[in-house]
């Protein structure tokens, strides 16, 4: 794996938050399966080095764009359970008030411009937030999170010229997990991603986006350079979803095979990659490793339990935040 | 008082605006060394230089989208849409992305932008480049909608749009740039969701927006020389919509007529009269009649083309109907 940080806080916590992602996912598909959460959502599981290789580069002060598959940008720019599975079930104390649910879910105080339901629909926010720091003379980036899918919206097209034209600091990361919704990637996209980008001048790159210090190491380098106006830059991190399009997408063999998931998860899971790592380099030990996994997991099962007896937005709540003051 | 167009109370209102508050900046396809097709925008990027009036690619959907998120991370937008007709080009990165981001936050994301853009036919500008599409933006909640009627109200709606901490959309008939009006030198704020009285009458109502405000004002001047007292109201902003000032008159005067250049199906002259009818009915002595854009698509030839608009002397026959009751039993 890719040496990117050497401070063992810096790994142990890219680990956790990686824990934490999938933990969240865990309980999150635990309460579609048991019927206790309203609506479907979609799970970020085998993605986890993505979000937390990049957001661990980034600062409170930067922005991110998140995707309705954005529980793992949410948990990585620094939200917590409570208010998340909060949101999730609809309550009063959600971060969006329960009125955004799974799709929108976003802790906004620590930068995150909220997820977006519609494929794509937040590339025009990113790049705009990137244009707004530019014009202000602020230092922020603003990371562009979306999937392969994605790619395939004229917005995408339209924004990266302008961010190329003038420079911005944005950061579009693609989350190339190899489906389209319900579809190969390979059957919606012609020729190569990368190109598309760099047919514009933008700089691309292509990581593994199961090893998270790799998509530490190049998001930092990027941001890095970002913030003195040599953006805007491309990532595509080539990443595997273990679940379906959306939790109600179980029976999915048409599209893709159980081997290929099988072989996923066995042999590319970032996780396991990750604690290995931390192992053998003497940065933790399997005890210590199992005791933040377990306390993770009890804090995940707090928060649900804390959540499902949260209360509901009382009724007056519904014509509320249609307009600010 | 000094008469300027409503061209140069635009472009008034936006300096005033960019001069006060530095996270003001404009966005749109040709408004800098252009000043838009129209001029409205003319000497603003001499005044405040390229980096606060940008042009853009031809691309409307992404300098939009892009327009909400300077939005929703501290900056006033004002983005300039060429014509009204290419809202549809925008409606995902308006409708789904700036109207709904405050509400899908539970109140945390705020969307302070103008997206400025016109509407009105009799250009000769065929089908696509003559449309009045508030309807369209009216009807999704967490838009604001203003429709300034004349110089006076383009200046005073624009700085409150500009302040405003919402999404505002705001259509501008682009026949009435050159038109003037008194303006006063010294500041100003229209308030939305305040209507103005432009005549008092006693025997009915017209509600007209926009362009249709000069249609209901003539039409008013020559129902007075039949003995018939029009009072005329522009709502000017329809969303939010002053619904007392209408109602008040429609109680007084039990008779209307809304008159707007969207198309008259499903439109703003449709939701207008219906909230009429629903609290105000039993002071009606007559239908509340709709006049609308025909629902044709705008066709170039003059011929065709004047026939599609709501005229004064249509106002004048359907008001004179509705006084002699000749509607009442119309069904």
């Amino acid at each position: 794996m890719a040496k990117a940080k050497t401070n063992t806080e810096d790994y142990l916590r890219m680990y956790r938050q990686m824990v934490r992602i999938r933990t969240f996912e865990d309980n999150a598909n635990q309460l579609y399966l048991s019927a206790k959460m309203p609506g479907l959502t979609h799970m970020y599981s085998g993605e986890e080095a993505v979000a937390v290789g990049i957001c661990e580069a980034l600062t409170d002060d930067d922005r991110i764009t998140s995707t309705h598959r954005g529980h793992g940008h949410c948990v990585a720019k620094g939200a917590e359970f409570k208010e998340m599975f909060c949101e999730l079930l609809g309550k009063a104390e959600g971060y969006c008030r329960g009125k955004g649910g799974s799709m929108h879910i976003a802790d906004q105080s620590h930068g995150n411009l909220g997820a977006n339901a519609i494929v794509g629909g937040s590339m025009g926010i990113a790049t705009g937030s990137a244009l707004r720091a530019k014009l202000q003379g602020k230092d922020d980036v603003t990371v562009c999170f979306f999937g392969d899918g994605a790619t395939a919206q004229g917005l995408w097209y339209e924004v990266m010229n302008m961010a190329a034209l003038w420079n911005l600091p944005v950061i579009y990361a693609c989350e190339n997990n190899g489906y389209s919704e319900y579809t190969k990637t390979e059957e919606i996209a012609a020729g190569s991603i990368m190109a598309r980008a760099e047919a514009f001048g933008i700089e691309a790159h292509q990581v593994d986006g199961q090893d998270v210090l790799a998509v530490n190491e190049l998001t930092q380098e990027l941001v890095a350079r970002a913030r003195k106006g040599e953006g805007p830059f491309f990532m595509e991190l080539m990443t595997y979803r273990y679940h379906g399009h959306h939790v109600g997408d179980i029976n999915r063999e048409y599209y893709r095979s159980k081997d290929e998931e099988k072989d996923w998860k066995d042999n590319r899971d970032p996780i396991i990659r990750f604690r290995a790592f931390l192992v053998s380099e003497g940065i933790a030990t399997e005890e210590e490793i199992e005791a933040m996994n377990a306390e993770i997991e009890k804090d995940a099962t707090d928060a649900v339990a804390y959540a499902e007896k949260a209360p509901y937005p009382p009724a007056h709540e519904v014509d509320m935040h249609v307009f600010a003051d | 008082m000094r008469e300027i167009t409503l061209s140069q109370a635009v472009n008034e209102a936006l300096a005033e605006e960019m001069r006060r508050d530095p996270t003001v900046f404009i966005l749109g396809e040709d408004v800098a060394e252009a000043g838009t097709p129209f001029k409205v925008l003319s000497g603003l990027v001499e005044e405040f230089g390229t980096d606060r009036v940008i042009d853009t690619p031809i691309s409307e959907p992404g300098f939009v989208g892009m327009a909400v998120g300077a939005a929703m991370t501290g900056a006033r937008p004002v983005v300039d849409l060429m014509f009204g007709d290419f809202i549809y080009l925008v409606m995902d990165q308006l409708c789904n992305q700036a109207a709904k981001q405050h509400y899908m936050s539970g109140g945390k994301l705020t969307v302070p932008m103008v997206l400025r853009t016109n509407l009105g036919a009799t250009r000769r500008s065929a089908a696509q480049h003559s449309q009045s599409l508030q309807a369209l933006v009216a009807h999704i909640p967490g838009l604001k909608v203003a429709l300034p009627s004349s110089a006076y109200e383009a200046k005073g709606l624009m700085k409150t749009a500009i302040r405003d901490n919402n999404p505002v959309v705001i259509f501008e008939d682009k026949l009435m740039y050159q038109d003037k009006a008194p303006v006063p030198e010294e500041e100003y704020l229209i308030p939305f969701g305040e209507a103005n009285v432009k005549r008092e009458g006693r025997d009915i109502t017209l509600i007209a927006t926009s362009s249709m405000v000069q249609v209901a004002e003539k039409a008013a001047e020559l129902l007075a020389q039949e003995g018939i007292e029009a009072e005329v109201i522009d709502p000017r902003t329809i969303v939010p919509l002053d619904e007392k000032t209408l109602l008040d008159s429609v109680r007084k005067t039990s008779r209307a007529i809304v008159i707007d250049e969207g198309h008259q199906s499903y439109g703003v002259t449709a939701e207008i009269a219906s909230r009429l009818n629903e609290k105000a009915f039993y002071h009606l002595d007559a239908p509340v009649l709709r006049m609308g854009a025909m629902d044709v698509p705008v066709p170039f030839s003059p011929a065709l083309e004047d026939l599609t608009v709501p005229t004064p002397e249509g106002v004048v026959e359907n008001a004179r109907k509705l006084c002699a009751g000749e509607l009442i039993h119309a069904a």
